[in-house]
């Protein structure tokens, strides 16, 4: 689609993260290793030189093996966290599902975390409640919205997670492995749901182990190998090269 | 930081919605609930009016006041500070997921303790009243010291939560420090005995800029005359502390999440 406004571009990430041998978090064994010149400090980069660009409408799947930088690389877009190196540029409403329920309060009541959490998305109060109905029948927990949510399973969490995010109509929506939350029955809605919002013009960057899913979803991909860039294109090319690179491991 | 902190009506939900579960959850499942804001302040001053009342010889009726009004401001210093020296590590599972500006968390522990310290300020109200001490035009006066206080509150709390990202023991040298800030703050003696002895005490005391803000509040309930060095020297500090706290908090905040 050339010449389709973009989105989100992303411009020369690098990423970088000091690994320190032993985590060092109080004075004491500070100055003690220092003194003994025991500071090893492992400069590890999770990205290098990674651009690409997200144009309105497109679905780009991210492809890689674990600990490729798939999930930096969200986090990088997403803003959680600022880059070593480059810029993101944004244009419209990002939604980021990363891990889901991450703002949850254990002792708050599931009604009260759908106001925080829709608080820590920069909702506003009124959006909130004018769609909490929707995000509690969605949810499916109509019974325990009133219990604190150190009650709920994993998976009752999560499903109230991706009720209250995928109430806002994103431009950006960023899916990092959450399409395969809850059972069967609430993966399929949920997946309904994201397709939606993708008919309503959201544009989507897709993090999914699973190619069949990837195959379904995106319209393009991308491949990461080891923080790095390696490949781009249309999503049927990428998905045979990737299962090249893996050496045809059969998928699920 | 100043587009940050436009950011902070887009987030000012969010900075209402964390104070408000601060307060929810501070009391949920006492019995008592919020009452203990005004309980707690009431049934300590009783225990130390007792204890130094007998102690040091103050037999004034209106002690009682003076201590309470001393404690409330301090203990909304220790909790709000100690809160804020934790507030990026508690709250990392969402600094971690969510983009939210951050010195929202130290912000939201200063407005929660705060809130609770006015929830507390009928105790006071009430109990002046009862001992006669009657609130006059100089009462007005009381908001410039809680402003330095506030002020001061959220310098130091923004220090303190960067510097706890890093190094876990400030948790125990902070808590040594208010122990040692509590008695250099003339919360249950009169400072005027130390100053007679004069030496390195007085020193001390008029160095801690909570003893200045406390005396000018003080001053204020009691309708005594204000010491106007005491409120010049606590106004700078506490300017001084919010910048310090400000430009260190920026710094450092995109390595927080590297140290989490």
């Amino acid at each position: 689609m050339a010449g389709s406004k973009v989105v989100l571009e992303a411009e020369g990430i690098g990423m970088r993260f000091n690994l320190s041998m032993e985590k060092v978090d109080n004075l004491k064994e500070y100055f003690i290793k220092s003194l003994k010149k025991e500071m090893r400090f492992n400069e590890f980069w999770a990205l290098k030189d990674v651009s690409f660009k997200l144009c309105r409408g497109d679905r780009i799947g991210v492809l890689g093996t674990n600990g490729a930088g798939k999930s930096t690389l969200m986090k990088v877009c997403a803003g959680v966290f600022k880059p070593t190196e480059g810029t993101v540029t944004k244009h419209g409403r990002l939604v980021p599902l990363l891990e889901l329920g991450a703002g949850f309060d254990k002792q708050y009541t599931g009604a009260e975390n759908i106001f925080l959490y829709g608080a820590m998305l920069g909702l506003d109060k009124k959006f909130i409640a004018s769609k909490f109905d929707e995000i509690v029948e969605f949810s499916e927990l109509k019974k325990f919205i009133d219990v604190p949510l150190k009650n709920y399973s994993s998976g009752m969490r999560s499903r109230l997670g991706f009720s209250i995010a995928t109430t806002v109509k994103p431009d950006i929506l960023i899916l990092d492995e959450v399409l395969s939350v809850g059972d069967a029955k609430f993966k399929k809605k949920s997946e309904k749901k994201v397709l939606s919002m993708m008919d309503d013009g959201a544009s989507v960057l897709f993090v999914s182990h699973s190619m069949k899913q990837v195959k379904r979803i995106c319209n393009k991909a991308i491949i990461l190998e080891q923080g790095r860039l390696v490949a781009a294109g249309d999503v049927e090319p990428m998905l045979e090269k990737y299962d090249e690179m893996l050496g045809g491991v059969d998928d699920e | 930081m100043i587009d940050q902190f436009k950011n902070l009506k887009r987030y000012s939900f969010l900075l209402q919605e964390l104070v408000k579960k601060g307060i929810k959850l501070k009391y949920r499942r006492s019995y008592l609930g919020i009452l203990w804001s005004m309980l707690e302040p009431l049934l300590y001053m009783i225990v130390l009016t007792i204890v130094f009342g007998t102690l040091l010889g103050h037999d004034e009726k209106s002690y009682p006041v003076y201590i309470l009004s001393g404690r409330l401001l301090y203990s909304f210093f220790n909790g709000a500070t100690k809160s804020c020296l934790t507030s990026i590590r508690k709250n990392a599972g969402m600094i971690k997921k969510v983009y939210v500006p951050k010195y929202i968390y130290p912000m939201s522990c200063v407005l929660i303790d705060f809130a609770i310290f006015l929830l507390s300020l009928p105790v006071l109200f009430v109990v002046s009243l009862v001992l006669g001490v009657y609130p006059s035009v100089s009462t007005l006066f009381c908001i410039i010291p809680l402003l330095n206080l506030l002020m001061l509150t959220y310098g130091v709390g923004m220090i303190l939560a960067t510097v706890g990202v890093f190094f876990r023991d400030m948790e125990y040298i902070w808590s040594v420090a208010t122990t040692l800030i509590m008695y250099l703050s003339a919360i249950f003696y009169k400072p005027e005995r130390i100053f007679k002895h004069g030496g390195m005490a007085v020193y001390m005391l008029k160095v801690n800029p909570l003893f200045d803000i406390i005396d000018n509040f003080r001053s204020g309930i009691f309708g005594e005359s204000i010491n106007w060095h005491y409120t010049l020297y606590s106004t700078v500090f506490a300017v001084v502390s919010l910048i310090i706290g400000l430009f260190v908090f920026k710094k450092r905040q995109d390595d927080f999440i590297l140290h989490l």
